[in-house]
């Protein structure tokens, strides 16, 4: 360790600190009957700090990071919106912290009464038939409803369904998906318009088709406005329609996933309904079906019986069990607790505004920025760096300068059908003012690239590094740390 | 209604429709086709105030029986262990908890530093080379590990054993029909893996051989042994998933030469909350590092020099390569990964060692309290945290009765083994104390007759 350079836990470390009290061992101790050879000979070498330490030490590390409360955050695709601190009491409230998922349905009443509310209220909010609450995140519901429509085709004797198309502007996830559960990866280019260019759709389309996954609006913040046509191609063809459910915090109230015909939904309740992203998670990745596809959901089923609520096993038809208990309970509790305080009054609202803030930054930004696609967006929006990059200032060298302003960049290189992307999403919790000094800080590096372009290339100035050197770390990876002597 | 989380007022909405050119937002929403515009009325209640929907959700939690108001003895894979006052406290610090994964690394140095810190506890404790930033859980994390083996080796064939918990072996089954794996399950011989019959199936298809360490019974597999059958067929993977707590006193997989150790950190600071969000880890030797899944933290210095941390070998995931990503995983549980680095991180490591010395012997004292009470403990080898016993009721009327006692009673084995009808699955952890073992074992042989 250089002297400049913040310590880790471990070199904090020095022999016999503790930051634990132990229950006493109020029992005789006992020889085991344990072979030797299972008995650990080397400690793992765990810091030994005491509790001062430890949260010094955790404090400097959250100083040398930036939340949603730290500042904005216009992180294109992640709705990066306020997280309740409410939503965080409640599901520390002991009785839904501190309950086992094994006890004896009787003994957890409450918790499946609000899962079971929850997911009827989802399946309202999506137009869909039935909820499941498995899936841990996005990524984790993509694959558990894609499982579901090959065990619909294979169902139908129809083995020779091998392929999910998914656009050119689609999340990595969906093809990654697709490849996890089985599936072979095509592609569907863009219009002209940002959106899925029908002609190319039909061409791909066929025999082979399991399903067509799909972002709406999509990830250009685009309202894909020949939905029921491109329905209607994927339905006659005999596959099914997948919802992407990362960008719904634009239409909630306005539109449902399944009146416009998708069959099978996933939702990010990090995303739209305020579960905190946590530094990278935990999420929760909700799947909504239609009734024909409600026989595949993952086992087991959260049904209710006359006043009560049970674990429904009895499900032949299902792809399995999906993840180990019931979910993400936790992020779900915080979601259900953010959907009672915004009713539909209120999730109505918040679509409206998220979508209204895009586009006013949107107008803002067109004067300076290249919009490559001019009609209105809904909740987020990409503007392109190529002027500037004329200039010699890159996306990257923009992002990067944001950050001297204390603001988390929107998202860059993506989607991959425009070039020198910048993806932002500003979100319905952000105040006008938020907004305009943003757009301010946005100009001037617009301006800076024209009349000083070093400072942006240059940057960032402020932050507590300079950019890192990511070719050393993935050429010669250290991915732990090893103890010097 | 006015809504706390919406600041937008008249005024600014005014502003904003005149620089957008329009009247009323509904214009922004106009590419949606008039067919597919939704003019109901959503089935949610109406908004709540936050003092009402607190009293109404305490209410809801409060007819929930927990760990708290209940003394417990249930785990199978789900413990509940003393968590620290700290861990909350750090975990609530809303720099974390607010920020989303670590991909601009000059304002995310606290998290992908707390990352680096956890994936090298993980290898401390598993004697592992490589570990990830975290899985979902302990259950999708095993079954990643079976589908990475098939595609390294591309063969065909897992092995695994019941020991193995059975809603993880569910788990395996959903995620092996993807690509196509095939399960063989081997059956167990007085709780371990029946290793006559891991030798009788293996063979040259074989990708992997999954094991648990402890087992689901709290039997701690011959790991050794396990390895010796496995020399045949050099190409096949040995897959230990293992409660991370267990191996503060148990030799760690690594030392046996296991190629992917997994498991669910749930134990190191994070409560049972009906079964998740808890927290998986993937640990690997080297040779695999750039087949993990998810995502890895990596050392490396700045501009001027100075040590730092970035999300490394990004090659292998689904925002880079798509479809030929070596797993779909995007959002993973970091929150749940801080909160155990912290937990580990009081322990320390002489801590670890007598948590988990703690843990042996207060199962030890239990299964001796058990058997004073001739309450029959059919497997007698050495044990972690979990026992078995066989009860001359049903499993389920008793646990009902020890609910009306205070107790939350263990686990019904009858319900995944036929051959364990009316056996249950203890768990001891080092918070029951000597008197609640004694009061337990006592309504137990009560109701056992």
């Amino acid at each position: 360790m250089a002297n400049q350079d913040f310590p880790l836990i471990f070199e904090l470390s020095q022999e016999s600190r503790t930051g634990f009290s132990l229950p006493e061992m109020d029992v005789p101790e006992v020889e085991l009957p344990m072979d030797d050879v299972y008995v650990r000979k080397e400690a793992a070498d765990l810091p030994e700090v005491s509790e001062l330490q430890i949260m010094r030490h955790y404090t400097a590390l959250s100083k040398r990071n930036h939340g949603v409360d730290s500042g904005f955050y216009p992180l294109g695709s992640c709705t990066m919106k306020y997280n309740p601190k409410m939503n965080e009491d409640v599901a520390r409230l002991t009785g839904f912290s501190h309950i086992h998922p094994h006890q004896p349905e009787e003994s957890v009443q409450g918790a499946m009464g609000l899962l079971y509310d929850l997911q009827t209220t989802l399946a309202s909010i999506t137009g869909m038939h039935t909820v499941t609450l498995q899936p841990a995140a996005g990524a984790h519901g993509e694959w558990t409803g894609l499982m579901m429509i090959r065990a619909f085709h294979e169902e139908n004797g129809d083995y020779n369904r091998t392929k999910v198309i998914v656009p050119d502007s689609a999340h990595g996830t969906n093809p990654a998906s697709a490849t996890v559960a089985g599936f072979e990866a095509v592609t569907v280019k863009s219009d002209e318009h940002g959106l899925v260019d029908l002609e190319d759709l039909k061409r791909v389309v066929g025999d082979d088709t399991a399903a067509l996954m799909l972002t709406n609006p999509n990830t250009l913040g685009l309202f894909e406005e020949h939905i029921l046509e491109m329905a209607e191609i994927i339905h006659e063809a005999g596959g099914k329609l997948y919802y992407d459910g990362a960008n719904l915090n634009a239409i909630l109230g306005y539109a449902r996933p399944g009146d416009m015909g998708f069959d099978v939904v996933h939702l990010n309740l990090h995303k739209t309904f305020t579960g905190p992203h946590g530094g990278g998670g935990p999420g929760s990745g909700p799947v909504g079906v239609t009734e024909e596809m409600v026989p595949y959901l993952p086992k087991p089923l959260l049904a209710k019986k006359g006043d009560k609520f049970v674990f429904d096993y009895e499900c032949p038809k299902s792809i399995g069990r999906v993840k180990p208990y019931y979910g993400n309970f936790g992020i779900n509790v915080r979601a259900y607790t953010y959907i009672r305080t915004m009713g539909a009054e209120g999730l109505k609202k918040v679509s409206e505004y998220a979508v209204l803030n895009a586009n006013y930054m949107m107008r803002r930004l067109q004067e300076e920025y290249e919009l490559p696609f001019t009609q209105h967006c809904k909740h987020e929006f990409v503007i392109s760096g190529k002027r500037q990059k004329k200039l010699g200032v890159r996306t990257l060298d923009i992002a990067k300068r944001l950050l001297d302003f204390g603001y988390h960049p929107p998202t860059i290189y993506f989607p991959l059908n425009v070039e020198e992307a910048l993806m932002v999403e500003p979100t319905e919790t952000e105040s006008k003012e938020t907004l305009d000094a943003f757009i301010e800080a946005m100009l001037q590096i617009s301006n800076e690239a024209k009349e000083d372009p070093e400072i942006v290339q240059e940057a960032p100035h402020t932050t507590i590094v300079k950019r890192m050197d990511e070719t050393t770390a993935a050429r010669k990876p250290v991915l732990r740390y090893i103890k010097e002597g | 209604m006015e809504f706390r989380y919406l600041p937008m007022t008249e005024r600014d909405k005014q502003e904003m429709l005149d620089t957008i050119g329009i009247k009323h937002t509904d214009e922004l929403f106009a590419d949606i086709p008039e067919k597919v515009r939704f003019k109901g009325e959503l089935d949610i209640k109406p908004p709540a105030n936050e003092f009402s929907l607190m009293k109404e959700l305490t209410q809801m939690a409060d007819k929930n029986v927990n760990t708290k108001s209940h003394t417990s003895f249930l785990g199978a894979g789900v413990y509940d262990h003393y968590i620290p006052s700290i861990v909350d406290h750090v975990i609530s610090r809303s720099e974390f908890y607010t920020a989303y994964t670590p991909y601009q690394p000059e304002i995310s140095q606290g998290e992908l530093q707390a990352i680096f810190e956890f994936q090298t506890m993980i290898c401390e404790l598993t004697a592992m080379d490589v570990a990830n930033s975290s899985m979902y859980d302990g259950g999708t994390a095993l079954a990643e590990a079976v589908n990475l083996s098939a595609g390294t080796t591309k063969k065909k064939k897992v092995i695994v054993s019941k020991t193995v918990h059975p809603e993880s072996r569910a788990v395996i089954q959903a995620y092996a029909n993807g690509p196509g794996v095939e399960i063989v399950e081997i059956g167990h011989k007085d709780g371990l893996t029946d290793l006559e019959a891991l030798e009788a199936e293996i063979d040259e298809d074989t990708a992997g051989v999954v094991i648990q360490y402890p087992n689901f019974f709290g039997q701690i597999e011959p790991l050794d042994k396990v390895k010796e059958i496995l020399a045949e067929q050099k190409k096949a993977m040995m897959i230990v998933s293992s409660n991370p707590l267990a191996l503060g006193y148990l030799t760690p997989p690594g030392e046996f030469g296991a190629d992917i150790v997994v498991g669910d950190a749930q134990v190191f600071g994070i409560p049972a909350q009906f079964g998740g969000p808890h927290c998986g880890y993937f640990a690997t030797s080297k040779k695999l590092m750039r087949k993990v899944p998810g995502r890895l933290v990596g050392q490396t210095t700045d501009e001027e020099g100075r040590r730092g941390f970035v999300l490394t070998l990004q090659a292998r995931e689904q925002h880079i390569r798509r479809d030929k990503a070596t797993s779909n995983i995007c959002s993973n549980q970091a929150l749940n990964a801080l909160a155990s680095s912290v937990a580990m991180s009081s322990l320390g490591k002489q801590g670890l060692k007598k948590m988990s010395w703690i843990n042996i012997q207060k199962t030890a004292y239990m299964k001796q309290a058990l058997k004073n009470q001739n309450i029959q403990v059919p497997f007698d080898g050495a044990f972690y945290n979990e026992l078995v016993v066989k009860l001359d009721t049903d499993i389920q009327s008793a646990n009902r009765r020890l609910l009306e006692k205070g107790i939350i009673g263990g686990y019904d084995l009858g319900q995944d083994y036929a051959e364990l009808e009316g056996h249950m699955l203890i768990a001891v952890t080092e918070i029951r104390t000597k008197e609640e073992m004694d009061n337990f074992v006592k309504e137990l042989g009560d109701i056992h007759g």
